[in-house]
């Protein structure tokens, strides 16, 4: 009673007051937290900014005629305000056909890589099984192994592919895979896409800290192992699924390796903006029948257009799926 | 014997074979994709490799490969050693600058969601091509070079720079951290992961220790070094790996666009894969002896 009676007389007290019953501590603490909380702002306001600068930059200059990026005047607003380099961006990466053929291969790559690593991290969390330790160290190992070192080997492998000899069997003759997608779906399926190794630790990481007596009730109850899976243990994983599958979405969206590897002739956004460039000296070619060199300047401006163009999507699904790229990994809580 | 037999008999073994066949795209991926991809291509580093008339022939050469990359081909030394030391600086300057970040990140203040979702932009933005292009944008330098240009003389770091560099101690390593951060865009962009690791660490801490401590008197530096730090020590290993590791498959990086043109353009397999040992053993050997250098440090709590 006496406590609430202080606190009450406490709180009607001046600050001043209050301070000098404090002996100049409060004073003190007050200026340090304000301090503390100013240079906070300037440093996180510089580092923010220097993180969004540039994107504002490719807006602005995207919005730029040619005659705007020489005038030393004009630094971020446009002058003659323009949309053609967006249609000349879209032209040149063919946009339509390629942003149809990205959205479709990254949503089906994701979707099969995140369930297969699913399988393989629950598979890891939550079984004991002979030499599970060897096969933990062969995903760290496929973690670290940077896929360049494969790539050549990938390559003749699949342009003679072969399944145990079979084919050559029957046909006398291998298949070459190469230029079609099937060899990029089938190492999706191996867990051996891109960054692979990554979900299956994190997912595993996401079952582990899941307590196991669900899923006891659920095996004494005479559920199968499948069946607990598919019915206990996915629904509780979602969060870390959706983040995976983002992640898994927008990393196969802008790569370019795999994409140059085994995609080589499809039409995709990454491999496009790549190329873009030389798309367009090779445009401005056709259209002026004389080989003419493109100045620096413009052909940057294309680029950070294309640039936009392919980052935008990415940018709206990371506004609205924000808390899952986040919120979700800081749930897994990583540990070695 | 038998007994050992009978106890993996039961539900045991039935774990064991469920375990297999929740792996089993895994253990097929990594022996088909994987292991055998990697031999091959062991074994195509010591081979004279003929791609010809749609076949290929291998012929044994031994180590001419590996002689040819570090003796004949003149930039494959040089852009090896740049990269390497690149890698270390920028790692160390990545591990810091995320656990900064973290730092301040998990304190409490308007605007945190707004300011987290910005630092993780970077996840998306520094990812495949967007990070190759963005590195040679000229375009972007050249403004850079025009507002420093307008700007000179009045910058602090410039001064600090001028400064630090007449006294004449330990120049090269100051030149390094100058190097760092002038390219601090380059290291916020790599960052983005590792800042999320490192927040999900320090939301593990438990805000009685640090009570605890502010009762016995501990400042809060102290309590950064000896709280924050040894809590989140693991986690220090796990940045580490995967810093390394994603900055030397960054397609930025000049080893790795030499090797892509040696295998695309000049179709020479067998030297390309020899290229890519030599780098995949290199950086395999760095990040074996640095984690465990860290790992002898690192403190666990339970």
């Amino acid at each position: 009673m006496t406590n609430v009676k202080t606190n009450s007389a406490y709180a009607k007290q001046s600050f001043w007051e209050r301070n000098k019953q404090s002996g100049g501590y409060l004073l003190r603490k007050v200026i340090g937290e304000r301090a503390v909380s100013i240079i906070r702002f300037i440093l996180l306001f510089g580092m923010c900014f220097m993180i969004i600068q540039p994107i504002l930059n490719k807006i602005s200059v995207s919005f730029m005629t040619e005659q705007d990026l020489y005038n030393p005047v004009v630094i971020s607003i446009p002058e003659h305000f323009t949309t053609a380099n967006y249609r000349l961006a879209a032209e040149l990466i063919s946009f339509k056909e390629a942003l149809f053929n990205s959205t479709l291969i990254s949503l089906t790559i994701a979707a099969l890589q995140i369930a297969m690593c699913t399988l393989v991290g629950y598979g890891f969390a939550r079984f004991e099984f002979p030499l599970k330790k060897f096969w933990f160290a062969c995903v760290i190992l496929v973690i670290l192994i940077p896929p360049q070192t494969i790539a050549s080997s990938l390559h003749l492998h699949f342009r003679f592919f072969d399944v145990l000899g079979l084919s050559q069997l029957i046909t006398g003759q291998t298949i070459n895979l190469r230029g079609s997608k099937l060899p990029y779906y089938l190492m999706s399926a191996g867990c051996m896409g891109l960054k692979n190794g990554l979900y299956i630790y994190m997912i595993r990481q996401y079952f582990r800290n899941i307590p196991g007596d669900l899923e006891e009730a659920a095996y004494v109850d005479g559920c199968g192992t499948f069946k607990t899976f598919i019915r206990i243990m996915l629904p509780q994983a979602k969060p870390i699924l959706t983040s995976c599958f983002l992640f898994a979405f927008v990393w196969q969206w802008t790569d370019g390796f795999y994409s140059r590897m085994f995609l080589g002739n499809t039409k995709l956004i990454s491999t496009g903006l790549s190329r873009i460039v030389d798309s367009l000296g090779a445009y401005i070619q056709r259209i002026n029948g004389v080989k003419t060199t493109i100045s620096i300047a413009y052909s940057n401006c294309i680029l950070a257009t294309g640039t936009l163009m392919i980052i935008v999507p990415l940018i709206v699904l990371y506004l609205f799926a924000q808390r899952a790229f986040v919120e979700s990994i800081s749930s897994t809580g990583i540990k070695m | 014997m038998s007994k050992q037999k009978n106890k993996l008999a039961g539900l045991q073994k039935r774990k064991a074979i469920s375990g297999y066949c929740f792996i089993s795209p895994f253990i097929l991926g990594f022996l088909l994709f994987m292991i055998k991809p990697l031999f091959e291509s062991c074994y195509m580093s010591f081979c004279n490799v003929d791609l010809s008339a749609g076949k290929v022939t291998k012929t044994f050469s031994g180590i001419t490969n590996y002689i040819f990359a570090f003796r004949v081909d003149p930039e494959y030394n040089r852009l090896l050693w740049e990269e390497l030391s690149r890698m270390m600086v920028y790692s160390l300057a990545i591990i810091v600058f995320s656990f900064f970040v973290a730092l301040v990140l998990n304190q409490k203040f308007k605007g945190r969601a707004l300011v987290r979702a910005i630092f993780f932009l970077p996840v998306i933005l520094s990812s495949g091509v967007i990070v190759g292009l963005e590195s040679n944008n000229q375009l972007m330098a050249n403004l850079a070079q025009s507002i420093e240009q307008t700007t000179e003389g009045v910058s602090i770091t410039g001064a600090l720079e001028s400064i630090l560099r007449t006294t004449g101690v330990g120049v090269r390593a100051f030149e390094q951290v100058f190097e760092v951060i002038d390219n601090i865009y380059d290291v916020a962009l790599a960052s983005g992961i590792q800042i999320i690791i490192f927040l999900s660490g320090l939301q593990t801490i438990s805000s009685s220790m640090y009570e605890a401590a502010d009762i016995e008197g501990c400042t809060k530096w102290e309590s950064l070094w000896k709280i924050t730090f040894p809590m989140i020590s693991s986690l220090f290993l796990v940045n580490w790996i995967y810093t390394v590791v994603d900055f030397c498959m960054r397609s930025d990086n000049g080893v790795i666009e030499k090797i892509q043109k040696v295998m695309i353009e000049q179709q020479q397999y067998g030297n390309a894969s020899a290229m890519s040992w030599i780098y995949f053993i290199l950086v395999l050997a760095f990040v074996g002896i640095t984690s465990f250098f860290i790992s002898k440090r690192v403190y666990y709590y339970d």
